[in-house]
């Protein structure tokens, strides 16, 4: 058999490889490539511009920690925008929370959309429910003109370059602040401190976050196909705070399936390591 | 012509592909001898960093590429004669100033001309006579020469011998260059036009008339500003009437005799790119500033402003690629939010002045950045906004000229506190940066209104620019006068 193997560069210098047994597709769309590949190892795959977004394997693992933490912390939630999240693996955990009444979904390359329908029913399937509203639009644009709207958005985006990159401006975590209400929760994804190009990325991103919301604070996972494993993400505030105010017998009640995320570990999520923490005190 | 060629461009090519070893100057060889700089600028850009030689022209007598390369300019913007300058459309001013001036000769300009006016005028001795450029008060920015001023300072002085047009100015305002070009031409006075903002107009779809194609006699063009081109390098356009032998020695006085290869075939290259693709280039520029303008019109506060504004006269046409947006609504000066954008948004654009701020919209923008503008000053009105007061109107302070500029700049002179010096004579200039406009030009009396401009000025966080004493808290005036 062709001993055929993808790979993706973390840094200049560090090289993740996964063999693969096809490409099934590629395309290169108004914004980016994308492409979808078959692994022994991870299952299928997507990737944009050369990147990892997804393993059938490991998505889990990233779509129950950019949802969950936030429905402890404020179970009431009930509207909810999603930006970026075009293979519907945030739609799908949302998709759970039966009290959510709008799921609002801004995906700037309707491409992306179409592709994981096609390739990755594992995640689009979020698609499917009926409280979902797809938008092609740029996220930046569309939050423009939200005022006092959701409960939550989530902010699901590719790295801060290429076309996810307003999505790490101070403009738009100040436009998110304004879409939001008064317990409004904004959950980023934080990239990841441990390579220094990701980590100056994280620094500079939760920067700016900090400078919009009173609460910023930051939590991790590990996700093995991403750089270095060691993810974080962020979760900013107007004023809830994501241990003190966790509502844990709330959640519990909701019943929520999950393979990764329980109250337990939201919490230790928050624990940071040491160089994480100065890297995030660092002004 | 051939549009599609760039003779300054194939000729540099043909150099490196013919390996000639150099044994002149630049010492950096090729970028050899600086690595260094090499590894910063990148290799191809030192390998044509290279000296005036026989197969690639001499810009101080062009016979061959260089030559060829002006001509093909010249086609392209409509003139009878193009030179590629390397000193910047400051260069460009001057040269055009002083191929048409000269001592004790008057000149006709508004007030809003670029310092590089003001200086030639130093140089060559020549007499200001200034008109009003009308301005819109609620706006505080200076609008173009009305017909009416221009026809009047013409009956004044009739014995003046060119008139100097700023078209568009900074903020895209537009003169009705043809009437005053058939005005000037019937008292036999020369038509020189700053078109530093308007290069786009000889390629853009329907974009207000350009210099040439009304009959001007000389155009300054800043290619590197809408045109693409590096920065420093420039085109100054001659009518049919000039006699461009003349214009090349006037040159010759004041530019270098090694003029950057580097420059000249980015004039070369943005031309052809141009000629060739302009109308898409510009329609795609404009589209973007239109949307800009309708999304940051739509917020409230702000004020944008285009061909609305136009009136027939003193805002005869509207450079609609310029995103120009009034600021005073929001209670914030332009160079506050100006300066806001820099610090808190990373996002640096053209200018702010007292009540505006200018983003320059160009080839090179994204769809993305136009929406981080847009989102980022929607942001700075629900931060920043406040109360509506204090803010002084930009008004139009008259100059008093006692002394040509030449003789003012030349002359002895004491320095004095600046709140002593309400009735001197100025020696030297005072701008407000940007736009580089002169507060005060050599030869001017210092009023108290324009003292208390500059105090204004200052505590706005303008640059004020020009004085020897460099924060501006002493004025160079004229001895016993």
């Amino acid at each position: 058999m062709d001993d055929l193997w993808y790979s993706e560069y973390h840094t200049p210098n560090v090289r993740f490889s996964i063999k693969v047994t096809s490409q099934l597709h590629f395309e290169k769309s108004d914004y980016q490539t994308i492409g979808v590949f078959d692994s022994p190892e991870f299952g299928r795959f997507l990737t944009l511009d050369g990147i990892m977004m997804l393993t059938e394997k490991d998505e889990f693992i990233y779509h129950e920690m950019i949802t969950h933490p936030a429905f402890a912390v404020c179970p009431g939630i009930s509207r909810v925008l999603v930006i970026g999240a075009g293979d519907g693996g945030v739609a799908r955990e949302l998709a759970k929370y039966p009290q959510i009444r709008q799921i609002d979904i801004v995906e700037i390359d309707e491409r992306v959309v179409e592709v994981s329908r096609k390739f990755l029913p594992q995640t689009a399937c979020g698609f499917s429910d009926s409280r979902v509203n797809l938008f092609f639009e740029d996220g930046l644009k569309f939050i423009r003109r939200k005022e006092n709207e959701y409960d939550l958005i989530i902010v699901d985006s590719t790295d801060p370059f290429g076309p996810g990159e307003v999505l790490f401006t101070r403009e738009f975590y100040g436009n998110c602040y304004r879409a939001l209400t008064d317990n409004g929760i904004l959950i980023n994804q934080h990239e990841s401190p441990f390579y220094d190009g990701d980590a100056q990325e994280m620094h500079q991103a939760h920067k700016r976050l900090s400078r919009v919301f009173p609460v910023s604070r930051v939590y991790q996972a590990h996700i093995p196909t991403y750089p270095s494993g060691h993810w974080l993400f962020g979760f900013a505030s107007k004023g809830l705070d994501p241990l003190e105010d966790q509502r844990e017998s709330q959640w519990e009640l909701l019943r929520i399936p999950t393979r990764y995320y329980n109250s337990q570990l939201h919490k230790g999520a928050f624990y940071l390591p040491n160089y994480v923490k100065e890297l995030l005190a660092d002004e | 012509m051939d549009q599609d060629r760039a003779p300054l461009q194939e000729a540099l090519e043909r150099m490196r592909r013919d390996r000639l070893v150099p044994f002149d100057v630049p010492g950096h060889k090729r970028g050899r001898g600086n690595p260094e700089l090499t590894r910063f600028l990148g290799e191809q850009c030192l390998s044509v960093d290279v000296n005036s030689m026989k197969p690639l022209d001499n810009l101080c007598h062009p016979t061959s590429v260089i030559r060829e390369a002006e001509e093909l300019a010249a086609d392209a913007f409509g003139a009878a004669h193009a030179f590629f300058m390397v000193g910047g459309t400051t260069s460009s001013v001057q040269a055009m100033v002083l191929s048409n001036v000269k001592k004790g000769d008057e000149i006709i300009l508004p007030r809003n001309v670029h310092q590089s006016v003001i200086n030639a005028l130093v140089l060559c001795g020549a007499t200001p006579v200034y008109i009003n450029p009308q301005s819109d008060k609620s706006l505080g920015i200076a609008l173009g020469m009305s017909l009416s001023d221009v026809r009047a300072t013409m009956e004044s002085h009739p014995d003046a011998k060119a008139i100097l047009i700023n078209n568009p100015t900074y903020y895209g305002i537009c003169s009705d260059l043809k009437s005053i070009t058939e005005a000037a031409h019937q008292k036999g006075m020369r038509v020189l036009v700053d078109e530093a903002h308007g290069t786009h107009f000889y390629f853009g779809r329907n974009m207000p008339i350009s210099a040439m194609a009304a009959g001007a006699d000389m155009a300054a063009v800043s290619m590197h500003k809408s045109g693409g081109s590096l920065t420093q390098s420039s085109v100054l356009l001659c009518g049919k009437n000039v006699n461009p032998h003349y214009v090349r020695q006037i040159i010759n006085l004041t530019q270098t005799t090694s003029g950057s290869y580097l420059l000249l075939s980015s004039l070369d290259i943005s031309r052809r790119n141009l000629a060739t693709r302009g109308q898409e280039i510009f329609d795609k520029v404009e589209r973007f500033a239109s949307y800009a303008r309708e999304e940051i019109g739509k917020m409230g506060d702000y004020f944008v402003y285009s061909k609305d504004l136009v009136n027939g006269d003193s805002i005869f046409d509207f450079d609609t690629t310029k995103l120009s947006v009034n600021t005073l609504g929001l209670g914030l000066a332009g160079i506050e939010v100006y300066d806001i954008l820099r610090d808190e948004y990373d996002i640096q654009i053209e200018f702010g002045d007292l009540g505006n701020i200018l983003a320059y919209i160009s080839v090179g923008d994204k769809t993305k950045n136009v929406e981080r503008l847009i989102s980022a000053l929607s942001e700075i009105r629900r931060l920043y906004k406040k109360e509506r007061k204090g803010m002084l109107e930009d008004e139009y302070i008259t100059p008093e000229v006692i002394r040509t500029p030449q003789e003012a700049f030349y002359a002895d002179k004491i320095s004095l506190p600046l709140q002593e010096c309400e009735g001197k004579v100025c020696a030297e200039f005072v701008m407000c940066y940007p736009p580089g406009i002169p507060v005060l030009a050599p030869g001017e009396k210092i009023t108290r209104a324009i003292i208390d401009y500059i105090q204004y000025a200052k505590s706005k966080g303008c640059v004020l620019t020009g004085p020897e004493s460099m924060d501006v808290t002493r004025l160079n005036v004229l001895k016993g006068e």
